[in-house]
């Protein structure tokens, strides 16, 4: 087995997961997991690339990072205008549909 | 402290597999590569995928259409009540991007048969371009037809499922490709399913189904 400045990368790049997967586990504030679990799946496509598996590093970045991460920003906003007081990333904005559902739901209550 | 100790035992277990299989890895790389003549790629993952184990493929795509199906059943699509302002910045990067994304997203399906790519890495990209045009609130995306959509959602299993009974009509096998097309068959498959995950992807972040959709009243 060769070393080479490739495997002190590997190395950094596998501590840094372990740090990020522990931080985003860890955090408090669910707006900053989100992002934390972002970079998580970046990184993760840049080890997949290191791991010889292209394929699955596309898959990654484009699922893991680029349209997961959206999603939870999405979810994220729709569960903080349903319960207030907490983090609210467009306070200013207001959605015909979800006032909508909501009194769907209350009647259905 | 259950956590973390449940951590230190998978990582014990995944070291003790890695420690105890080393040189002893060889599954079915060779397979492939002895049958990969008769694929109708060079990829080995897209002939695994879309030939070996096309059923396999089939199936993911179907699981695909059942969560926009249950995501298009529980609620509509919220609307924006006020008309959102669109920054120029914002639009200036839509502009660039989303031809970009379609480019790229059209380039990883086409090299999917000698290069890393495929169908699902280019409807990934699809879906992002969606999610950019979903997430600028654009006049246009919500006047497309909810019928359009669906036609957009069905075009991947349809041309799938039709591949496949066609083959079994042909060949008497399901997914077996007539001798010399596998490749050509391959890249419909892939360009149908690639329109469709996109699309599919993008409703997902959407959340629910077009206001245009079905009436209220018809759905009990």
């Amino acid at each position: 087995m060769t070393y080479s400045i490739l495997t002190l990368f590997d190395i950094i790049l596998v501590l840094t997961l372990l740090w990020l997967g522990w931080q985003l586990l860890s955090s408090e504030d669910i707006f900053k997991a989100v992002i934390l679990f972002i970079s998580f799946g970046l990184l993760m496509a840049l080890a997949w690339v290191r791991m010889r598996a292209p394929d699955v590093a596309l898959a990654e970045a484009a699922l893991g990072a680029g349209l997961t991460g959206p999603l939870f920003l999405s979810a994220l906003r729709r569960m903080n205008r349903t319960r207030k007081g907490e983090r609210r990333l467009d306070s200013d904005e207001n959605r015909e549909g979800d006032e909508g559902k909501s009194s769907e739901q209350s009647q259905a209550l | 402290m259950l956590f973390l100790f449940l951590v230190f035992c998978l990582t014990v277990a995944l070291g003790t597999i890695l420690c105890s299989s080393s040189g002893s890895i060889s599954g079915l790389a060779s397979a492939v590569a002895r049958l990969q003549e008769q694929s109708g790629v060079e990829s080995p993952v897209t002939a695994v995928l879309l030939n070996f184990r096309g059923y396999d493929t089939l199936l993911e795509v179907m699981v695909l259409l059942l969560a926009v199906i249950s995501v298009w059943s529980l609620t509509k699509a919220p609307v924006s009540r006020q008309k959102a302002e669109i920054s120029p910045v914002q639009m200036g990067v839509v502009r660039l991007l989303a031809p970009v994304m379609c480019l790229v997203a059209a380039y990883l399906v086409w090299q999917g048969s000698h290069l890393a790519g495929g169908a699902f890495q280019g409807g990934a990209i699809l879906g992002a371009a969606g999610v950019l045009l979903l997430v600028s609130e654009l006049d246009w995306i919500r006047t497309v037809p909810a019928f359009a959509i669906r036609i957009g959602l069905i075009l991947g299993p349809v041309v799938f499922t039709g591949t496949a009974l066609g083959c079994l009509f042909y060949s008497g096998e399901l997914l077996a490709y007539p001798e010399g097309m596998a490749g050509w068959l391959i890249l419909l498959i892939e360009t149908a399913c690639a329109l469709s995950i996109g699309l599919t992807l993008a409703l997902l972040f959407g959340g629910g189904r077009p206001e245009d959709d079905v009436p209220e009243g018809d759905i009990p």
